[in-house]
């Protein structure tokens, strides 16, 4: 007879799910604004709250108010997507302008090196175009891929300006290189990493593929981790 | 501590919006729970019912948001938003992968002294009850209210209030019983 009355109570406890309070403040729309941002591929619009930026598209925001730049400090708002777009689009973040990094150097990077459709879907899905750089991501063999705020031309306008050469890219793919090794360091690399460029043109070494560039003695970049599991 | 919440709101209502959710949040899902008998539809129950109360905030003046009785109004709106659900409601299967889905983002309703199984199947048998059974079971036992705060923010009469407790932990009982026997 008391037991059932001190288990409602208990029932009176049941926390509310992680995230909730955020999802009610960005359901009910508080605090939140947009500006314009301006791009070599054209006008945007970023809306952010309390939590972070929420999204970026061409339209303009129905509700919120029109702010006059962006927030000083960008954080992002990832809240209502699944811990693995979470992670694919963090992991995005750290690839640094005028580099790109291949789909599944992203899915590697994250722990689910067979999840490289699912990391273009994640990426396809991106609600921060731009901001999250999901156009630094491109596939291996150097073609540029899909690019959901613009297309593939988008892309590669975006890529250039960034200085990420996206044509010598293709073009270092279609001879068949996908790293680029220096002599006098013995480390090999992404071709846009950022070492790499700086390897003189006499010591620049081409691999088709990271057992080619093992052999040969050179040891996997620690900025750009070209390979799996270097030492293993 | 209340006044100082409803001053927040006079002073800046996102803001104190935000406390709002932050002080209330667990209460008022916690109340949604049991009133709807599972974990999905509490979450939307709740999120639905601060998203109205903010709504109405912006159209209240000063006046009337000191005067407020935020955790009553909360638990009024959201009794509201649970009827409306109910008119437009279909016979309601609960799929099994939004209750796991909803429980995965977060402790839930697991993790307590009453196992999450226990806890479900408290749920489920509230929500087998008769509405104003269940009301009242909820807004006593649930969320500890007097017969007083529960009679008026039912805009009932104690008296009534009173035997819809009686009659909801009745079935209840009766339910739990039976289910033993089964």
């Amino acid at each position: 007879m008391e037991t059932l009355e001190r288990e409602l109570q208990e029932l009176g406890q049941v926390p509310a799910p992680r995230g909730f309070v955020n999802r009610v403040i960005s359901a009910a729309g508080v605090g939140e604004r947009y500006a314009e941002l301006e791009t070599v591929i054209g006008t945007f619009f970023v809306a952010w709250n309390r939590a972070g930026v929420t999204s970026v598209g061409r339209e303009r925001p129905e509700g919120g108010e029109k702010a006059d730049g962006l927030p000083r400090q960008l954080r992002f708002d990832l809240e209502g997507l699944t811990e693995f777009e979470q992670a694919v689009l963090r992991k995005t973040l750290e690839i640094p302008r005028g580099e790109v990094r291949s789909y599944s150097w992203v899915a590697r990077e994250i722990g689910r090196p067979r999840a490289v459709r699912a990391v273009g879907t994640a990426l396809a899905n991106n609600p921060i175009p731009i901001l999250i750089p999901c156009h630094r991501v491109v596939r291996s063999d150097g073609v540029i891929g899909q690019y959901g705020a613009g297309g593939p031309e988008a892309k590669r306008k975006i890529l250039d300006f960034e200085g990420a050469d996206p044509d010598g890219l293709a073009r270092l793919a279609r001879q068949g290189t996908r790293f680029l090794g220096s002599r006098t360091t013995r480390i090999f690399c992404l071709p846009t990493c950022n070492a790499a460029r700086r390897i003189q043109e006499q010591n620049r070494v081409p691999f088709q593929d990271e057992r080619a560039a093992e052999r040969a003695g050179y040891r996997p970049c620690s900025r750009c981790r070209p390979a799996a599991q270097a030492s293993a | 501590m209340k006044a100082e919440l409803n001053e927040r709101l006079v002073r800046d209502l996102d803001q104190g919006f935000e406390a709002m959710v932050r002080d209330y949040g667990q209460r008022l899902f916690a109340f949604a729970y049991a009133m709807s008998g599972n974990a999905a539809d509490a979450e939307e129950v709740a999120q639905d019912a601060f998203v109205r109360a903010h709504r109405a905030l912006r159209g209240y003046d000063s006046e009337r948001i000191r005067e407020l009785q935020v955790s009553a109004w909360l638990h009024r709106i959201a009794l509201n938003v649970l009827r409306n659900r109910v008119r437009r409601r279909q016979p309601r299967l609960v799929p099994l992968e939004a209750e796991l889905q909803v429980a995965d983002r977060g402790p839930g309703p697991e993790g307590q002294a009453l196992n999450r199984a226990a806890m479900r199947e408290l749920a489920r048998q509230l929500s087998e009850l008769p509405t104003p059974h269940r009301s009242a079971v909820v807004l006593r036992f649930v969320q500890g209210l007097s017969y007083q705060e529960a009679a008026s923010l039912l805009g009932q009469p104690e008296g009534t209030v009173k035997s819809n407790v009686h009659r909801g932990l009745a079935a209840l009982r009766r339910r739990r019983q039976l289910s033993e026997v089964i």
